[in-house]
């Protein structure tokens, strides 16, 4: 009994003495399950754990600013400002996209084309059947139901309906002036899923719906996806070759504080309502070697975690905006005046 | 005979002591007393978080039907509208089908059939709400639009109330998913209250040549009625209060409409959902104040009961 008892307090110091070295992060949810990939990849490698929360993007910025964890993460980026205010540098971790899927009966994966404007009709109520003459006049040959539109929307804030809304904000003024692009919004129509499953579940439940999730949740459920006509007039279909060349497409260095939004970005390849995922960490740190530490780990994910990323169906950030990280970096992230990065 | 001594040197054993019952008094007390400080407690918070959107809506929140957190207008009638809709319509199918259920296990039912249905019963009660949620949304919501309201549109359609498309959720369906969890922790209660009923009363209106529907209504239902009334306050508790089943199933849309097709949220579905994304302070103070406005209705809700029950003791008779 004593010696079962030895045994267990040594398991339980040795938990807290591993507990101690781990790195801890909060915030999005959406890069949750590639951050779980890495830290475990990056733990057999290393022993350096990672403890990440994925409890939505305010509750990381949050958490973060009450310095309760390492770093935090978001699907919207900070302005410049904000960030100055909470003494915060911020950096693009991955790149993900926002694919609307239909549910139509006889209508093939890629087979109905969209233009901007009439995305954000159907999602103001504008739009409410499927053989519309907007829709048609975009569809000539295409055999388009009377049915009903079913507008699904996500019921929790999201960065995805960010990133979503941002994009209907950018391309169609009728949608700025009535509602606007945020985490959550007054939604003119439709039902709301909660979570992207919530929204995947309902796509597929109902006849006639069209819903937006993130890339990931399209394949997985097999979803109907559609080509969306972007800022050049080509339609292009979502795939991780149009999210990355709409990363390629932007320019980072010209972007104070890294605020990029990636939707709506130049170039005949780029998919339209593509995003980054970014990371938050104090400018001044207290303790530098774990500070190093951690700009360790993700020097290691943009170096060496590429291929998890491409497995789970996100796009790694081109090197270039990597090399433009890492002297962010090592300009900005200081300990006692000491750059931590060099 | 060992025993009977060692009692024998102990005799302090049987002696009160003088400081036992107030120890005991005092104790008991403290926890009483500390389950009013943490209602007190709460509403403070509640009030305390709730400030900001206090002090730019005033009342008109309790009415006001917008929603949008873009331009920070708030009003809590669309969550209000939702929650009480679909607590009447989970109340109005599973009081009268418990009590009906609990009759028959209590009264009518042989043990071979009363004791495994009563097993079942609990085994209900005690599934987690999530389970109803996910059940709900991949196997109610489905017969919903394809069976249950179609036939409605079909027969009742020149009513608004079930006016609309058949997408299969909304506040009917929450509603109906609400009476389903509720109705097994009805159920069980009133059972047990049923069976506390004394024999001998019900021998006695038996002996007076009723039949057992007579003896049902007029002596064991009036006998029980402030226990089943309790049943049927534990499961209102339950159905204003549930989270995860309805925000599965509701459709989550801050709107206020006429049909019961349509997609609504609950107070309960409105915290779940946005709580976590909300960093705006004016947002966040708003979801505290729905928080608020929660806890007071549970509070209306069981104030009203109580006088009702008063009443219904006063023209019925305290247990017959």
């Amino acid at each position: 009994m004593n010696k079962f008892i030895a045994v267990l307090m040594a398991c339980l110091t040795f938990a807290a003495l591993a507990a101690a070295a781990d790195l801890t992060g909060a915030g999005a949810t959406f890069p949750y399950p590639l951050y779980a990939q890495w830290a475990d990849s990056y733990k057999k490698l290393t022993g350096v754990g990672l403890n990440y929360q994925s409890i939505g993007s305010g509750g990381g910025i949050a958490q973060i600013k009450a310095r309760t964890v390492d770093f935090g993460a978001s699907d919207a980026p900070l302005t410049k400002a904000e960030l100055d205010a909470a003494g915060l540098v911020q950096f693009p971790m991955i790149v993900g996209g926002v694919v609307p899927v239909v549910n139509l009966e006889g209508i093939a994966p890629g087979a109905l084309k969209l233009s901007p404007a009439v995305l954000a009709d159907i999602y103001l109520g504008v739009v409410k059947k499927w053989n519309d003459p907007a829709i048609a006049a975009l569809n000539p040959g295409l055999a388009l139901p009377t049915r009903d539109i079913t507008v699904v929307h996500r019921a929790d804030g999201s960065g995805t309906t960010w990133i979503f809304t941002n994009y209907l904000d950018k391309v169609s003024p009728a949608w700025h002036g009535k509602v606007g692009c945020g985490k959550e919004v007054a939604w003119p129509a439709g039902v709301g899923g909660k979570g992207n499953e919530g929204v995947a579940a309902y796509v597929q439940r109902i006849k006639g719906s069209v819903g937006y999730v993130e890339y990931a949740y399209a394949l997985q459920n097999k979803l109907t996806h559609i080509l969306l006509q972007n800022r050049a007039g080509v339609f292009v279909a979502p795939t991780q070759a149009t999210f990355q060349a709409a990363a390629a497409g932007a320019d980072w260095s010209a972007a104070p504080g890294l605020y990029v939004v990636l939707t709506d970005q130049p170039g005949d390849a780029s998919w339209p309502i593509t995003g980054a995922s970014f990371v938050l960490i104090h400018r001044e740190q207290q303790d530098a070697a774990r500070a190093k530490s951690l700009l360790d780990f993700f020097a290691w994910c943009f170096a060496d975690g590429d291929a998890a990323a491409s497995h789970l169906d996100y796009v790694p950030m081109p090197d270039d905006v990597v090399a433009l990280v890492e002297s962010v970096w090592g300009a900005e992230v200081k300990s006692a005046g000491a750059a931590i990065w060099k | 005979m060992t025993t009977r001594h060692a009692h024998a040197a102990e005799p302090d054993r049987r002696r009160p002591r003088p400081w036992g019952d107030p120890l005991f008094r005092g104790l008991t007390a403290a926890a009483a007393v500390l389950f009013l400080a943490l209602a007190a407690a709460i509403l403070l918070e509640l009030v305390n978080g709730s400030t900001l959107s206090l002090a730019k809506f005033g009342p008109s929140f309790l009415w006001s039907s917008a929603w949008n957190p873009v331009t920070g207008d708030f009003g809590a009638l669309s969550s209000i509208a939702g929650t009480l809709i679909t607590t009447a319509i989970a109340m109005a199918l599973a009081v009268p089908m418990s009590l009906v259920i609990a009759l028959f296990l209590v009264e009518l039912a042989p043990p071979a059939v009363s004791k495994p249905v009563g097993a079942a019963i609990e085994l209900l009660a005690a599934v987690p709400s999530i389970i109803y949620g996910m059940w709900g949304l991949f196997v109610f919501v489905p017969f919903m639009s394809d069976h249950v309201q179609p036939f409605l549109s079909a027969h009742l359609g020149f009513l608004p109330l079930f006016k609309g498309p058949p997408m299969g959720i909304g506040l009917l369906t929450a509603g109906i998913i609400l009476a389903l969890m509720i109705l097994p922790f009805i159920t069980s209660v009133m059972r047990d209250v049923l069976r506390m009923v004394p024999p001998v009363v019900k021998e006695a209106g038996y002996g007076m040549g009723s039949t057992v529907w007579e003896v049902a209504r007029k002596v064991t239902v009036r006998y029980g009625v402030r226990g089943m009334v309790g049943a049927c306050l534990l499961g209102l508790g339950r159905a204003v209060g549930e989270t995860m089943a309805v925000t599965f199933v509701i459709g989550n849309n801050h709107r206020v409409g006429t049909s019961l097709f349509d997609a609504g949220n609950s107070i309960a579905s409105a915290l779940a959902n946005e709580f976590a994304e909300a960093a705006d302070p004016l947002y966040l103070s708003a979801l505290v104040e729905l928080g608020l406005v929660l806890f007071l209705m549970t509070f209306a809700i069981q104030g009203l009961t109580h006088v009702w029950i008063r009443h219904l003791e006063r023209s019925a008779g305290r247990g017959l």
